[in-house]
């Protein structure tokens, strides 16, 4: 065991900088400075998305054969942390990170064929069709059906809580195709397009004023039953596949560094009597206790890459990173908003829109404190609650 | 001892509640995404209910009561998230003004109590720690006034303010208590620039921005230089009030956490059921009860004038910042997605309290203040 950086990596690391300084755009910076989400302004982030898919660096996770990069674990892990650093804005991950490898690994050759190259150029920009408003944490209650009609589903219902459904042309959904027996026997994984007849977005608002989530209405919706992935009523299957990746997919230490080290700028900045808030020994403690914890996760999600890289299933520790990652997250967000005292109370979301023309007022770096922990705090509800989370540890780690 | 309400404020409490009743302005906060006029038609009604005269004296029409039936009132405003500037123009403004020259009090007191007079305490500036020992911007005294130079931040009701009670530095320097004066102003006054923005909380604000605004040496509000005890004074009382409000926002946090855990149902039953969930609302209970108390302790020891009741202040606004914190985490949390969502009142109620604990110093600050006046 050591921390030894071989060559060939520190040369890697130099190229991805050498790549992110002459190709990330003034507008693009600028966007990814005022994310205050895990979801990035949309037209950014796919400018974006084009440009790294140019240089063959937009799914860098993905078999080469699909269009991935063959790096190593250690080098995807070096691109992320570099993308971070940069504050580049995050890719918006429903296509890339989620319906990608789950048609990677369960989707038919044709389909493979028709979806992966679009989901590399965004041409298809996808959303996930999962929670309905009476099935959140109990997921495999889900209630939207499809009912078979020749070569087609018939789909009636809602989904609820679709990340950007309201911008996307394409969505990966769970629907119920047996009513009868266990609830996760009866369901099934189907590929829509959002331009069919029958389907109903309606945007809703959230805590920061960003309609990021939405509410999509299925009515009569026609799906060829070419667009099913895996067996009828083997969904689940590809689901569980899809929630892994979700969970134990991303590293959340690289972005929390970067969150901490502005921070402590931020409280460089504030003038106290004696000294700065930096110098302020209770601010400090709290600093402290943070890089800490970030430290112990940095280290645990490089020992389930450690894993990943020889062939082992981290499991139920991917639980474990969500837990942590999110908690630091939104510890992080509110330790800014204490730094910034009474400057997190001023609203003004209208400055956070790429391209705005008013400039903000007061401190530039104060504007997305609040929203970021307003925002932040769905990061325990989303992609499996934080309760389930803990339950699947104690299920299946502790054998409760 | 004893904590029952007498029949003043029974009535009070009583006309309070059935007002909020009447007015909950949930809907109000879905709606304005914008900077809106003051809501003057609220305030009339305010004036006419005889709750703008609450903390002053008889003799310029006031009722003459004190920050108990302040407390009284503001908790059920709090249960309403009724978003009028009461705190601002009535505990701030008029604790300022019940300290102004005697020929002021005279004519803006009545204005105040009539409803035709809105205030803001400029205090906060950017970047600089609250406190009053920390207020940097400065006031130079010359043979005929006070000049004004400089910007404050996040003034609440500033927007909508007729007049500003400034805190500036006249002497001193940064982390003296000596040098620090405050100076009321017209807020069109020339030379005063405002810039009205949002808060977090669906109210409003303004920086105020001041450019050689002259005012006289009559425009000050107790001694030259010998402001901070006043300062601290009203600021005791304004933290009251905010806590006040803030316990009626956490009851309802608490009472609307606990209905939507009896309600919503996954895996088969209310999610109420889980003892997870059962003990999580418990402890917000537990917290929210011992805000009622503290609330309670700093508001009978500073109408008993006691000399611990600064203490008991602080320690109360600490209590407000991580109680609250908590009970909006955990609130928002057992809501799930629907937490997140402008269209439910707890969200509303979840940014009020959130932004509580950002005025005039957060919970760290206050702590580090009972600390600091132990040695």
């Amino acid at each position: 065991m050591d921390l030894q950086i071989a060559e060939s990596e520190k040369f890697f690391r130099d190229e991805v900088r050498t790549f992110l300084a002459e190709n990330l755009t003034d507008d693009i910076r600028r966007a990814g400075k005022l994310v205050t989400s895990v979801f990035s302004p949309v037209e950014e982030a796919m400018a974006w998305q084009k440009i790294l898919h140019k240089q063959g660096w937009a799914a860098p996770h993905w078999p080469e054969a699909f269009g991935g990069t063959g790096w190593s674990v250690s080098q995807r892990a070096i691109f992320a942390e570099e993308l971070v650093r940069a504050e580049t804005p995050p890719l918006v991950p429903m296509g890339l990170l989620m319906c990608g490898p789950c048609l990677i690994g369960y989707g038919t050759e044709q389909q493979k064929a028709e979806y992966l190259p679009k989901i590399l150029s965004g041409e298809h920009f996808w959303c996930q069709g999962y929670s309905e408003p009476g099935s959140g944490s109990d997921l495999a209650s889900l209630k939207t059906f499809a009912e078979k009609d020749g070569d087609d589903y018939i789909i009636n219902g809602t989904k609820i809580w679709t990340t950007y459904a309201h911008h996307a042309n394409r969505m990966f959904a769970l629907v119920r195709t047996k009513k009868d027996g266990k609830p996760q026997q009866g369901i099934t994984f189907l590929l829509l397009d959002m331009k069919s007849a029958g389907i109903t977005v309606e945007p809703i608002v959230g805590l920061d004023e960003v309609p990021e989530q939405c509410q999509v209405w299925f009515d009569n919706v026609r799906v060829p039953q070419a667009n099913r992935v895996g067996q009828e009523n083997d969904g689940w299957t590809v689901a569980k596949y899809l929630l892994m990746f979700e969970r134990g997919g991303q590293a959340y230490a690289p972005g929390l560094n970067v969150l901490l080290e502005k921070i402590r700028v931020m409280a460089g900045k504030q003038q106290g009597t004696h000294g700065t808030l930096k110098d302020d020994p209770v601010w400090q403690y709290k600093m402290a206790a943070l890089e800490a914890d970030i430290l112990a996760l940095e280290f645990t999600e490089m020992r389930i890459k450690s894993a990943l890289s020889s062939g082992k299933d981290p499991g139920a520790l991917a639980s474990m990173t969500k837990i942590l990652g999110t908690e630091l997250l939104q510890k992080a967000t509110e330790l800014r908003i204490e730094t910034l005292g009474a400057q997190a109370l001023i609203w003004q979301p209208q400055a956070l829109v790429p391209g705005a023309e008013q400039p903000p007022l007061g401190p530039e770096y104060a504007m997305t404190g609040m929203p970021h922990y307003l925002n932040s705090r769905a990061c325990s509800i989303y992609g499996g609650s934080n309760e389930v989370q803990r339950g699947i540890i104690a299920k299946a780690v502790l054998g409760l | 001892m004893n904590f029952q309400m007498n029949d003043e404020q029974q009535m009070l409490a009583d006309s309070a509640r059935s007002f909020v009743r009447a007015n909950s302005n949930v809907e109000k906060h879905r709606q304005n995404k914008q900077l809106v006029e003051l809501d003057s038609a609220t305030w009339q009604q305010f004036a006419e209910l005889g709750w703008l005269a609450v903390p002053f004296e008889e003799k310029h029409g006031g009722l003459g009561l004190g920050v108990t039936e302040t407390m009284v009132l503001l908790e059920s405003l709090g249960e309403g998230l009724i978003m009028v500037p009461y705190i601002a123009t009535v505990v701030m403004g008029g604790g300022f003004l019940r300290h102004a020259h005697e020929l002021v009090q005279d004519e803006k007191i009545p204005a105040l109590i009539e409803g035709k007079l809105q205030l803001a305490f400029a205090a906060e500036e950017y970047e600089r720690v609250f406190s009053l020992e920390n207020i940097a911007m400065a006031g130079e005294v010359q043979d005929n006034g006070i000049v004004l130079n400089g910007s404050k931040a996040c003034v609440l009701n500033g927007d909508h303010a007729d007049l500003l009670v400034v805190l500036v530095r006249t002497d001193g320097a940064v982390g003296d208590r000596h040098g620090l004066s405050l100076v009321l102003v017209e807020a069109n006054a020339e030379g005063i620039e405002r810039l009205p923005h949002r808060t977090v909380d669906g109210r409003q604000g303004a920086e105020v921005r001041f450019s050689n605004v002259r005012v006289p040496h009559e425009a000050l509000i107790g001694e030259l230089n010998l402001a901070a005890d006043i300062a601290e004074g009203v600021l005791q009382e304004a933290l009251l009030a905010i806590s006040a409000e803030c316990v009626g926002c956490l009851s309802v946090l608490l009472e609307q956490t606990v209905e939507y855990s009896k309600t919503r149902q996954q895996f088969g039953v209310p999610i109420g059921k889980f003892q997870t969930l059962q003990h999580r609302m418990t402890d917000m209970f537990i917290a929210m009860e011992q805000t009622r108390s503290l609330l309670l302790a700093a508001t009978l020891k500073t109408t008993a004038g006691h000399k611990d009741a600064p203490r008991a202040v602080h320690a109360m606004k600490a209590q407000l910042g991580r109680a609250g914190r908590k009970i909006v985490q955990e609130a928002i949390q057992i809501h799930g997605g629907m937490g997140m969502t402008d269209e439910m009142a707890v969200g509303h109620y979840a940014k009020r309290v959130t932004a509580a604990d950002g005025m005039f110093g957060n919970a760290d600050r206050h702590l580090m203040a009972m600390a600091a006046a132990v040695s």
